[in-house]
């Protein structure tokens, strides 16, 4: 691995929201600003920049990660996701998006695009999670304003909702 | 049925929020997120260590001449440009947002850094020198009264800032008669509601006008524009303080960022460029704002059958180290609900307000409210139980009754609608109380511990903001002149082609203030709610406003909510006017409905909302002569009812009262003292409902969070000020796992006195929740005396008793006497280097080698002969910091022994200590071996001792190790040195 140091700007590539990125960070960049500052996609958003609020969810080649956790370098060669690519396309919003305006999964919206990102990789990789699966993927997110019960909710109704448009296409 | 409820109406059904597509998707515009001027700087702060300090020096030259650096500002450099912060009550005392000569909190900004970006602003605050000398702290309200207790603020002389007494009716003779009197002493903890978003401020400043133009996500009450204004030495035309589009949740807190927006004002004003300033969570929760703690005794008179007939209130109320404005407002907020749902008519009250080494206080939700209601309705469980009476039926007893309703408290409310009782019984029964008591019985007869709390509560909305002059004498009063009222504004404007926007000033933090007010509007209006755009943004240079304009105190749904139908119905008058020509019918006979405008009698003859609504526009000369216009209205409106105290202290503190009852079932876990919420259930009256799933979101909401404050979340401080839950793993945030699903039950009992008889409801739980989960483990455990929050230990230690020492003995060691809120650490330990007793005598002495050996070590000077000084990063656990170490080298005996005392600073906490180092010669070369003993305060004092006497051990190894192989170049590092775990393991396998 080649050695970082503090001042020296790197050249990162990767691909977000299905489109390449080229940018120059400072090692110690934290991808959280990289994206929000130097690329300018402000839907991730930040809470404790320590890993405790997940605020700052994205999707790392499919995963959820907290980019506040991530240097800006680490992403070299990932493919990463965010909140901007749920949505389907410009006056439309997906399943899940549709559900949490639906049962009001939201107040202020600041934990919102965070919480979005880990329920859409919960969705595709287990389409039958059921209430447990998905209050325990809720654990890692902090809320301050819906006292959860929404949330949950808006995750279950659009499950069940992917779940039938599964089945009415087999 | 009025007909806000019929079912065709907008109001009262829970359309989808406007707000939500954007948010969804990532558009939010958030402070952060807005863009900015491209020559704009960032700021960044050093913040005290110390509880309570004197500044002796403070060295930014280096930090000057970082590359990138703009400005550094002192404490003195912003006080040269500024005025104090306006403090709320009379006394002797100035209030910076930064400190001057002395630091009183751990967190306050000493030193203000503005640089092209925020990370070099932050390796510039690293440059910064402070020279601190220590003073002792006091961090207990009750410890800051006593006569030796240290003085915060010397010109004032005494913690005890403000001290008022109040007698209604005729408390003594009450005493005097009652047959029992029963009191409780509670300490009401520091907590906050603190949002997931932190605070931002950016602000720029025009030479060429004298004026300042912020941008932050200030929440209200705009009162606070007037102190910034009089900081800032402007006239308010030239302080422009502006909010964005969106707020990542305030909950009060955001009230708490206006000394930043004076902070940040000035940092752009000397940088000469915009400066954006964005809080970390660190900052945030060390030092933004806090409730305020406080300690209350509360007696009551008390009648054989539970009757209360007087009450004495005893508070002591902690506002931190400075009184920042609204307050002492969290101490009498509640004044006039001190009674709460009760008819009590005697009252006495004696309200003290100290200043401690805390973080200043502000707003919070709940506001108050948890700080009453949890000694008041630990009493009246208290009562019950000790009178042997049903808990239920002393709540009952005292209730105000149905038919008092508008009732006027002892202390001055005027409690405007409601029927407790029939809620209270709705609740009962609905809420299943009896299913639950049930429930307990079975969990008790399998020997589980398991308890029901109950919980009356009194909801105050819409505040009168007169209600903070109860803090002076009513002499002072009459000097001041009356001050009371609380403006709300709306406007309404209709454009050229008939589309409605709706502007108010309140400021909206996640609640959909846009949503309900496009319901609102559109009704009155007869327009789909598609066709009313709704804009919350405030720009004091632009729109209306007043002091009581903000988010705060649920002021929206009855106050602005209803400011908005009042101008809806002006232009509506006009608008039935204008059409009624064209109509050929009376203005009477005119309605609104799916956009058109048309005769009651005969809905066929009809014209377009949007043609009547051009008129003004396009031809004001066929408006019928006298109507106006109806392009643009601004209705201000203050309820008549919000009057000044009265000459006997008597204040109507808030507009509206709901009513609250819950009811909850605890179980406690007898192994881990964890507590259980099985089920809980709350009634709100909040008056008529106008969007039942964003009423039901505000009561879940402030319901999970008053689970916080129940259970988990404390702003802890260690005895030595040290402030212990800096980051939200310290700061217990309840997660989804926490979070019990409410019951929610409803009564509506519409305000007499607001335009659409909406009450506010999002404060209740914050108020009813801590005290009535307090009160069911006190049923569960049988134990009365509680202090929130109720966590897994402290429960432990009510059931089991005080957790015992370990049995284990302690390193032999006499360990230096720790002080206060310390720890103290202790080891010795050897080992063997390849060099001569003259080589490492040298090392030991020169700073690059220190430089190089010295685990962490970025820098190492050589301050004289016998004084270093080394700047560090060290982690333990999960507690990683940079701090300064100064070392002082004493008792010299070359080249075989020498002392090292020092101490050592850092944001994360501080440490002194001694350590002796002694060489002998030996056969391969030298036996280096030391002992020290040190004491270590501050963040990371908590993080408990073994992780620390480990981690000490394992800084102090590699010391050595370093210093072996140093010495041996490579040689001596025959200890497989890798790996943490392995170093530690051969350290504790060469302890002697
Ligand atoms: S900001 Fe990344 S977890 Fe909180
Ligand atoms: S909606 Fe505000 S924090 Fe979740």
């Amino acid at each position: 691995m080649s050695r970082l140091n503090a001042h020296e700007k790197k050249t990162v590539t990767f691909k977000l929201n299905g489109l390449p990125v080229r940018a120059d960070a400072e090692s110690r960049m934290l991808l959280s600003d990289f994206i929000r500052h130097e690329i300018g996609l402000t839907g991730t958003h930040v809470g404790c920049e320590h890993g405790v609020c997940g605020a700052c969810t994205i999707q790392v080649d499919g995963a959820p990660a907290r980019a506040c956790l991530m240097l800006a370098v680490q992403a070299e060669g990932a493919d990463i996701r965010t909140v901007e690519a749920l949505s389907p396309g410009e006056g439309r919003l997906s399943t899940l998006q549709a559900a949490f305006k639906r049962h009001h999964g939201l107040q202020c919206g600041f934990c919102t695009p965070g919480i979005l990102m880990s329920l859409d990789a919960l969705i595709s990789a287990r389409p039958d999670a059921g209430r447990d699966e998905v209050r325990d993927h809720l654990s890692g997110h902090l809320c301050r304003c819906t006292g959860y019960v929404t949330i949950v909710e808006a995750a279950l109704s659009a499950l069940d909702e992917i779940r039938r448009e599964v089945k009415s296409n087999v | 049925m009025n007909e806000l409820t019929r079912p065709q109406s907008l109001v009262g059904q829970s359309v989808e929020r406007v707000e939500d597509a954007s948010l969804l998707k990532g558009r939010g515009r958030y402070i952060d997120d807005l863009p900015t001027r491209r020559d704009t700087a960032y700021a960044a702060f050093l913040r005290s260590p110390h509880a309570h300090a004197e500044i002796r020096a403070i060295d930014t030259d280096k930090a000057k001449a970082h590359l990138g650096v703009y400005a550094v500002l002192t404490g003195e450099d912003v006080a040269s440009l500024t005025n104090s912060l306006v403090v709320g009550v009379k006394a002797d005392v100035e209030c910076w947002p930064m400190a001057r000569d002395r630091a009183r909190y751990v967190g306050e900004p000493v030193v203000l850094v503005v640089a092209e970006s925020r990370y070099i602003a932050e390796d510039a605050l690293d440059l910064v020198e402070v020279t601190y000398e220590t003073l002792p702290p006091v961090m207990d309200p009750r410890a800051a009264l006593a006569d030796d207790a240290p003085v915060l603020h010397p010109s004032l002389g005494t913690n005890l800032i403000n001290e008022r007494s109040f007698r209604y009716g005729d408390p003594e003779a009450a005493f005097e008669a009652a047959a029992h009197r029963i009191s409780i002493t509670t300490a009401y903890p520091r907590n906050s509601c603190t949002p997931i978003e932190t605070y931002g401020v950016i602000a720029e400043y025009d030479p060429g006008e004298d004026a300042y133009d912020v941008t932050a996500n200030f929440q209200g009450p705009f009162s606070i524009h007037a102190v910034l204004s009089r900081a800032l030495k402007v006239p308010g035309n030239r302080m422009r303080l502006r909010t964005p589009p969106d707020s990542g949740g305030s909950f009060g807190v955001k009230q708490g960022v206006f000394p930043y927006v004076v902070l940040i004002a000035i940092a752009a004003r000397v940088a000469d460029r915009p400066v954006k300033w964005i809080e970390d969570r660190l900052e945030h929760l060390t030092a933004s704002v806090s409730a305020t703690n406080r300690v209350t005794t509360l007696e009551a008179a008390v009648e054989p059958d539970g009757r209360i007939t007087a009450l004495s209130w005893d508070q002591i109320e902690d506002c931190g180290a400075h009184l920042r404005a609204p307050e002492p407002a969290t101490l009498y907020r509640m004044h006039g609900n001190m009674t709460g749902a009760y008819a009590i008519d005697n009252v006495a009250i004696r309200n003290r307000v100290v200043l401690t080494n805390k973080t200043p206080t502000g707003l919070n939700r709940g506001f108050g409210g948890p700080q009453i209601y949890f000694p008041l309705e630990r009493l009246v469980h208290k009562i019950a139980d000790e009178l042997g009476l049903d808990r239920l039926d002393v709540i009952r007893k005292n209730l105000v009754p149905s038919d008092a309703f508008p009732y006027r408290t002892a202390t001055g409310a005027l409690l405007d609608s409601g029927d407790y009782e029939a809620a209270l019984d709705r609740a009962v029964t609905k809420g299943g109380l009896g299913e639950l008591m049930a429930r307990r019985d079975a969990a008790r007869a399998e020997g589980r511990l398991y308890g029901i709390g109950l919980t009356a509560a009194v909801e105050p909305s819409v505040s009168n903001m007169g209600y903070i002059t109860t803090v002076l004498t009513p002499e002072a009063r009459a000097k001041a002149g009356p001050k009371n009222g609380a403006q709300a504004v709306a406007t309404v404007g209709i454009d050229p082609l008939g589309s409605v926007t709706v502007k108010v000033a309140s400021v909206p933090q996640g609640q959909g203030h846009r949503t309900v007010l496009a319901q609102v509007v559109a009704d009155r209006l007869g327009l789909p709610l598609s066709a009313v755009r709704v804009n919350t943004e405030l720009d004091t240079n632009r729109d209306a406003w007043s002091i009581a304009s903000g988010n705060y105190a649920s002021r929206f749904a009855p106050a602005v909510a209803g400011t908005a139908r009042l101008a809806a119905d002006r232009l509506r008058g006009r608008l039935a006017t204008i059409a009624a020509a064209q109509l050929n019918v009376t203005a009477d006979n005119v309605d609104f409905a799916d956009g058109k405008v048309f005769d009651r009698g005969n809905p066929d003859n009809s014209v377009s909302f949007a043609r009547v609504a051009a008129a003004s526009h396009w031809a004001p000369g066929t408006v019928p002569e006298g109507t106006g216009q109806t392009i643009r209205e601004t209705v201000f409106w203050t309820p008549d009812e919000l009057t000044a105290p009265t000459a006997e202290d008597g204040i109507n503190s808030s507009l509206c009262h709901g009513f609250i009852f819950d009811f909850c079932g605890v179980e406690i876990d007898r192994d881990t003292g964890v507590a259980r919420i099985d089920r809980y259930v709350t009634m709100h009256d909040c008056g008529t409902i106008l969007h039942p799933g964003m009423v039901d979101g505000q009561v879940r909401g402030g319901f999970a969070q008053a689970v916080g404050a129940a259970l988990y979340e404390e702003y802890a401080y260690g005895a030595d000020g040290s402030f212990l839950t800096g980051t939200l793993a310290d700061y217990l945030i309840p997660t989804v796992m926490e979070t019990p699903e409410p019951v929610i039950l409803h009564f509506e009992s519409p305000s007499p006195f607001t335009p659409l008889g909406a009450k506010g409801v999002g404060e209740g739980n914050c108020m009813s929740t801590p005290a009535c989960i307090a009160n069911a483990i006190a049923d569960a455990t049988g134990v009365e005396d509680l202090t929130l929050p109720l966590s897994p230990s402290k429960i432990s230690a009510l059931i089991h008793g005080d957790e015992k020492p370990s049995a284990r003995p302690k390193n032999d060691a006499k360990p230096l006497k720790a002080r206060e809120g310390e720890r103290a650490l202790s080891g010795e330990g050897s080992a063997e280097v390849s060099a001569t007793r003259e080589d490492i005598w040298a090392m030991l002495l020169d700073p690059k080698t220190l430089e190089a050996i010295i685990p962490g070590a970025h820098k190492v000077e050589k301050i004289s002969d016998t004084h270093f000084r080394a700047d560090v990063t060290l982690g333990v656990g999960p507690v990683k910091g940079r701090y300064r170490a100064d070392i002082e080298l004493s008792d010299m005996v070359e080249p075989e022994a020498v002392t090292l005392s020092g101490g050592t600073e850092g944001a994360l906490g501080s440490g002194r200590g001694q350590g002796r180092i002694t060489l002998t010669a030996t056969e391969n070369g030298t036996c280096v071996s030391y002992s020290y003993e040190a004491g270590i305060g501050g963040k990371v004092a908590s993080i408990g001792g073994r992780l620390l006497d480990g981690a000490a051990r394992v800084v102090i190894g590699q010391f050595f190790q370093s210093l072996a192989r140093y010495a041996g170049r490579g040689k001596a590092a025959e200890a497989p040195s890798t790996g943490v775990l392995a170093r530690l393991k051969s350290l504790l396998g060469r302890r002697a």
